[in-house]
């Protein structure tokens, strides 16, 4: 998003350019330029990691040579640990996301459809969102104990406000003329939630969906940190615990990877699902 | 009266009571469940208790001492992480070559969840202090770094003309031009870093070692069953969460105030 955001911008300082004599292999030259560079430097570190272990600048305790962490995750993959844990791991963010978000989802409509609902419902909202996931977590698990239901709750809340958010926004940024035109029809409540609001609405709600994953993915990561037996999560705390640094390198790198194809995954539905509003250009 | 009202005109509005029902309600409901012992006392505690529980530690100072731990803590961390995040972002932003090599790393690395890195800081760090000021760095890096680069990058290249013209020398334009023209952009990162540091504080005290701090009353409150410490606790972190952030957005209008005076 932010490497789109910054090229979207024109003109910018001129610096480092790099201009080539011929016009037709300027493009594919400076395309391939530009991938060399992104790879120069984690090249560069890998290759820094993998001779300060062999050198033994450090400890390979302490840092895990790259063969190594390379050679856990094929381990892994192929044993199917991997999977496993994964697997759990989806599926609590999954069941969690479906409750949080139903839940956002209704709150957001009813709170954007009534001025009333929202007097009521607004202030005790918000300060529910104000206190973060993370110090929500020991009450429940005073209240729930440490569980599923308590991996489901924290996913949960974490998918609520956004979605509570985007939904009620959503429905309060349509323009008043459209629900105009519904009056002018006549349109009764279901109608008008049809053909309407909801599709007026949608690419709010849908921001609020694709964010609201992303938080339910980091949510679970936490809870599962502090209180798991299973999950992505816990293979990394049980890394940690027998100090296999490897294992827990391998669990990162499969977290932020899982996190970036939710994202990328979700924005991709998002284009797709939107296609409608382009047709004017 | 009049006056009080023109002195502090949040007085003449009236607030809107309808907001307070739900909370009144639920508060109450708890109350009736403690005190008819329809739940278990021994483990939900009433709110008198937690009214209780929050005033003694009040009193006795042990609140007070929790939470400048835990102000310390963050506030180092915010002032660590933000500082290299500056830098790291202004380089990023000034020099194409850097943005070039090191842009996709970083991009790449923000992916990783949070709270992903705790056990590997944890192997590198220890359980201690250090540990838990590189956790708030790091989680104050990420969004400042960002910002500041989209912040410098959107320079309008024609005031970098005018700079240029007029002779100024490379860091006459960086701190009369670049800088200030990137300040919101800035400010909205060390924002974000300041809601960011106080969410790793908490975090940071639940994970690492036991210690003074006020993740660690509601984690110790949580070890041993007493959930008026829970919840005091969990008030206070909402209650300075909110203030940062006023405070932030304070600061911010005070500092960009030259954006809006007129000519």
């Amino acid at each position: 998003m932010s490497t789109t955001r910054a090229a979207a911008v024109p003109r910018s300082l001129p610096h480092w350019r790099w201009h080539w004599q011929s016009p037709g292999l300027a493009r594919p030259l400076n395309w391939l330029s530009v991938k060399a560079g992104a790879l120069l430097l984690p090249a560069a570190l890998l290759l820094l990691w993998h001779t300060a272990v062999t050198r033994e600048w450090v400890s390979a305790q302490i840092l895990p040579p790259p063969e190594l962490v390379l050679q856990t995750f094929l381990d892994l993959a192929r044993s199917g640990d991997l999977w496993f844990e994964l697997s759990i791991s989806l599926q609590r963010v999954l069941i969690g996301s479906l409750l949080g978000g139903l839940v956002g989802l209704a709150l957001g409509l009813l709170m954007g459809l009534s001025r009333q609902v929202e007097a009521y419902l607004w202030p005790l909202f918000q300060a529910i969102a104000q206190v973060p996931v993370l110090g929500w977590i020991p009450l429940l698990m005073m209240l729930v104990g440490i569980d599923e239901g308590l991996k489901y709750l924290v996913i949960a809340k974490a998918v609520l406000v956004p979605m509570t958010i985007n939904t009620f926004a959503g429905i309060r940024n349509i323009p008043a003329s459209y629900l105009e035109v519904a009056q002018v029809y006549r349109f009764n409540l279901v109608q008008r939630l049809h053909r309407v609001i909801l599709p007026a609405a949608l690419p709010s709600i849908f921001t609020g969906v694709r964010f609201a994953l992303t938080k339910g993915w980091i949510a679970l990561v936490t809870v599962e940190l502090l209180a798991s037996s299973e999950g992505i999560g816990y293979l990394m705390v049980d890394g940690r615990q027998m100090f296999q640094l490897d294992l827990v390198i391998v669990s990162m790198l499969v977290i932020g990877l899982v996190g970036l194809l939710l994202d990328k995954g979700l924005a991709l539905i998002e284009t797709r699902l939107q296609r409608w509003q382009r047709q004017a250009f | 009266m009049t006056d009080l009202a023109k002195r502090f005109p949040f007085l003449q509005r009236r607030p809107d009571l309808r907001g307070a029902v739900v909370p009144a309600g639920l508060v109450l409901l708890w109350w009736l469940a403690t005190a008819l012992q329809w739940v278990d006392t021994k483990i939900v505690a009433s709110p008198p208790a937690v009214l209780d529980a929050f005033w003694q530690a009040a009193v006795g100072g042990e609140l007070w001492h929790n939470l400048g731990a835990s102000l310390q803590r963050n506030l180092t961390g915010f002032v660590v992480g933000g500082l290299i995040g500056l830098a790291f972002g202004t380089l990023l932003g000034l020099s194409r070559l850097a943005e070039r090599l090191v842009g996709p790393t970083f991009h790449a690395a923000k992916q990783i969840a949070l709270f992903a890195w705790i056990p590997l800081l944890s192997a590198w760090f220890g359980f201690g202090e250090p540990a838990k000021v590189a956790f708030i760095a790091l989680a104050v890096f990420y969004p400042v770094a960002l910002n500041s680069f989209e912040g410098i990058r959107a320079t309008r290249v024609e005031l970098y003309e005018v700079a240029r013209v007029l002779g100024l020398s490379r860091t006459q334009r960086l701190f009369k031009l670049v800088l200030p023209s990137a300040a919101p952009a800035i400010f909205t990162g060390l924002h974000l870093g300041l809601i960011y540091a106080w969410l790793a504080t908490i975090g940071a005290e639940y994970f690492f070692s036991a210690g003074p701090g006020i993740g660690n009353t509601m984690i110790d409150g949580r070890e041993h069953f007493e959930m008026d410490q829970v919840l005091y606790g969990l008030v206070v972190v909402g209650a300075v969460g909110l203030l940062l952030n006023r405070l932030a957005a304070w600061i911010e209008t005070r500092t960009l105030a030259w954006r809006v005076r007129p000519h």
